[in-house]
């Protein structure tokens, strides 16, 4: 692609992710989570994949790293589930809410600035959903991209 | 009956939908016509999400009463979300099936007969 | 013995094990094939133990209900939501038991026969990642007591299942058999999610009881009725919908063709699940059970009919799975037909429910069992062509027996299980209408009449020059057949035992819809 597209995926590219990364942590708060956030900042990643060649794609993005991202998304996933099981409560229990600890203030209703700081696992899980949706979203790019490449070649 | 419209509109959609299903030979634009019927479900989940009076769940802006339950709405987004990967997995069939047979006119996809 | 924390939390357990160990399997692949080969083999033991715990519970101690995110897993309404039950809810009756017994003894027989089927096949990492997920996905679609969860499970399982089908992509073949499965299924799954709209837009519930409870038959859970009968006949591959599972069958894996046939039960499963726990007696019986009967009278006579004129092994087995699953429907639709009419049901519907009951677990084992000694055969020979096959009897002495085991199931010939469960469908049947009887019994010769040709073709005769070093297939494949043989031999032989300890409580809990939205709304 010409050089005004390079350049302007290049200035987009932190702004996409900072973007995605502020609607996977607010999910709990207002509209967005996990899987938007998440498909937000895989966009970046087609971003860069519409802007550069295959060879300049490939050694800029890692399909193990995405891999992996996706793997450790869903265990975190998981494992925030399994730590309700080994305090007595059922799969998925919200056991942190409420509770004074991480993430466990009491919502706040009414017009305010939001507190992130809330929700108990629910932003954990989030949190975990946007790493894997981020993950994964970009393997099935790169993987289709490179299917169209070697069809080309 | 002014109120009626999404319904309409999901309705409308369906029947592009088929008709494109049934009918378009070319691989990619009977993809996109399951993703129009995919798209028009959504539609219909979200309008039955519509409660007169309701106040949304949104903490940030809510009035400190009763929030409606945002069922639908997380049924859309699960559906959204199934959707893309049937989308992906869809088209990456499309790209094989491309590259074996060389076209992606659903006449000449019939391998399997022979 | 059994550690009371495994008991209580099984539910979520049979399902987080095979999803983690799913998506591990790829990096512990990464070590060495041996190491893969041994955690998924041992994800799906602990999987299956867990599945056989819970279904031992659920036959001795009655419905189990797992709440997702409450504070107590039997919590289903939680005291500040007006009495809906809002959390998604596994709700494990007895006929739900009875899948999860299938789907265990399956998957592991399978999931042994598979990890020497598919050695010498590259990027096995996805493959038995696939493989967990649709265990996954069937141990989800049939415990789950919420509509919305078993749409989500649905998906899940096609999504795996067209992957697998098109695994070996085979100059492109495979992928269009999978793109055949995948587009069907995907409509029919939208389908479900217009039918499950309904249900909420109406009731405002998504649990199964809770709508049940509500349930008023107005005419728009008719179009819901009629687009999840529509969908589920199809994904279970009934007549008029069927033509996508000789392909899909012949193209995929064998030992994936066998999980699918034990994925085609979940959906009956499904089917059942809403006639009669849904509506029950709000609905039209006669009517929908003489829907459900003709649509297995069609799927028996036009499935055997293709079958007979079929030269590759694995679509004649396919149009022969067309044909059994019609069995189930003819059964369980004898049984919906006179639902509400308790001395028409105790005569002769109960009968005619545990027939087709019993023939679901019996169909997965046996026509489980004669898919992996396909996939044996292809694995020695390399071919599906009956024609080009013959004097394989001489090297191949236990996937022959293994053959003939299945065979004589399938075609009911005592003392195997497939003569039980049609046994008892044609004494059922004929008291209702004697007519359906007598078809079936028809298709059941015609059956075995194709069974003897391919037993022929394939084993008998001289040994072949080209085939001359053929060898018997390798043990780990023996032992999965194995396993299968051994339940369908115990069946056959005991079919009272089974019957009273596993099929009539079945039954009975299909019926009996008040247990069911009892367990979660409380007696209501």
């Amino acid at each position: 692609m010409s050089k005004i597209v390079r350049t302007g995926a290049n200035l987009l590219y932190p702004f996409i992710l900072i973007f995605g990364l502020y609607v996977i942590m607010h999910g709990h708060l207002t509209p967005g989570g996990g899987f938007q956030g998440g498909a937000v900042v895989a966009t970046a990643v087609a971003l860069v994949i519409v802007a550069y060649s295959f060879e300049e794609v490939t050694a800029m993005i890692k399909k193990v790293g995405m891999k992996a991202r996706e793997s450790i998304g869903l265990l975190l996933f998981i494992g925030a589930g399994i730590a309700a099981l080994a305090i007595g409560a059922p799969f998925f229990s919200n056991f942190l809410a409420n509770s004074g600890l991480l993430f466990g203030q009491v919502v706040p209703s009414g017009p305010n600035p939001g507190d992130l700081n809330t929700a108990g696992v629910i932003p954990i899980m989030n949190l975990a959903v946007g790493i894997e949706v981020w993950g994964g979203l970009a393997v099935i790019l790169l993987y289709m991209l490179s299917g169209i490449t070697k069809e080309g070649s | 009956m002014f109120w009626n419209l999404p319904l309409v509109a999901v309705v409308a959609l369906v029947i592009i939908a088929l008709a494109i299903i049934v009918f378009k030979k070319n691989l990619i634009k009977v993809f996109l016509g399951i993703v129009i019927l995919e798209s028009a479900v959504n539609l219909f989940l979200i309008t039955l999400g519509y409660r007169e009076g309701g106040i949304a769940p949104i903490y940030t802006n809510a009035p400190p009463a009763s929030m409606v339950l945002p069922t639908p709405q997380a049924l859309t987004l699960t559906s959204i979300v199934i959707g893309v990967a049937t989308s992906a997995l869809l088209l990456s069939f499309a790209i094989i099936i491309w590259k074996k047979y060389g076209s992606i006119d659903i006449d000449r996809i019939r391998r399997l007969k022979e | 013995m059994i550690p009371a924390f495994i008991v209580e939390n099984s539910p979520a357990l049979m399902v987080i094990v095979p999803l983690v160990a799913a998506f591990l399997s790829p990096f512990i692949g990464r070590i060495s094939s041996m190491v893969r080969s041994i955690w998924v083999g041992g994800a799906m033991a602990v999987t299956s133990t867990i599945a056989l715990i819970l279904a031992l519970d659920v036959y001795s101690a009655g419905t189990r209900l797992y709440v997702f995110g409450a504070s107590a897993a039997s919590a289903a309404v939680p005291p500040d939501s007006g009495g809906i039950p809002i959390r998604i809810i596994f709700e494990i009756d007895q006929m739900s038991a009875l899948m999860l017994v299938i789907t265990a003894i399956s998957g592991f027989a399978i999931i042994l026969y598979s990890l020497s089927s598919e050695r010498s096949h590259t990027g096995l990492e996805s493959f038995y990642t696939l493989y967990l997920l649709m265990i996954t996905g069937i141990l989800g679609m049939v415990s789950t007591g919420d509509i919305f969860n078993f749409f989500v499970f649905l998906e899940i399982l096609s999504l795996a299942s067209a992957g697998l089908i098109a695994y070996r992509v085979d100059g492109g073949v495979a992928v269009e058999a999978a793109l055949k499965y995948f587009v069907l299924s995907t409509i029919g799954a939208l389908a479900i999610l217009v039918a499950i709209g309904i249900y909420y837009g109406q009731y405002n519930a998504l649990n199964m009881a809770m709508i049940a409870a509500r349930m008023q038959f107005s005419v728009l859970d008719q179009v819901a009725l009629v687009l999840i009968i529509a969908a589920l006949a199809m994904k279970c591959g009934a007549v008029p919908m069927h033509f996508w599972t000789p392909d899909a069958y012949s193209m995929a894996p064998s030992s994936i063709t066998a999980l699918l046939v034990v994925a085609s039960q979940a959906s009956l499963y499904g089917l059942f699940r809403t006639v009669f726990t849904l509506y029950n007696v709000t609905l039209n019986a006669a009517t929908v059970g003489w829907l459900i009967i003709i649509l297995g009278v069609l799927s028996m006579v036009v499935g055997v009919t293709m079958a007979i004129p079929q030269k590759n092994v694995k679509r004649l087995m396919a149009y022969h799975a067309v044909s059994q699953t019609g069995y189930m429907l003819l059964g369980v639709g004898v049984g919906l037909a006179v639902l509400g009419n308790q001395s028409l049901l105790d005569a002769f519907g109960y009968m005619a429910m545990e027939g087709g009951i019993f023939h679901i677990i019996n169909h997965a084992m046996y026509k489980g069992l004669l898919f992996l000694t396909a996939g044996a055969i292809f694995l020695r020979v390399g071919t599906y062509n009956l024609n080009r096959m013959g004097g394989l009897g001489h090297s191949m002495k236990w996937t022959m027996v293994f053959f003939v085991i299945g065979a004589l199931a399938i075609a009911g010939i005592p003392p195997f299980n497939g003569f039980a469960s049609k046994l008892m469908i044609y004494e059922s049947v004929f008291v209702f209408n004697p007519l359906l009887a007598v078809i079936a019994m028809v298709v059941s010769i015609l059956t075995l009449a194709s069974f003897v040709k391919v037993f022929h073709s394939i084993f008998m005769g001289p040994a072949l020059p080209e085939y001359s070093g053929v060898r018997e297939a390798p043990m780990p494949m023996l032992v999965g057949m194995g396993i299968l043989a051994v339940v369908v031999i115990l069946f056959g032989l005991f079919p009272g035992i089974v019957v009273e300890s596993l099929i009539t409580p079945a039954a009975h809990a299909l019926v009996d819809q008040g247990a069911y939205i009892g367990a979660v709304l409380g007696g209501a």
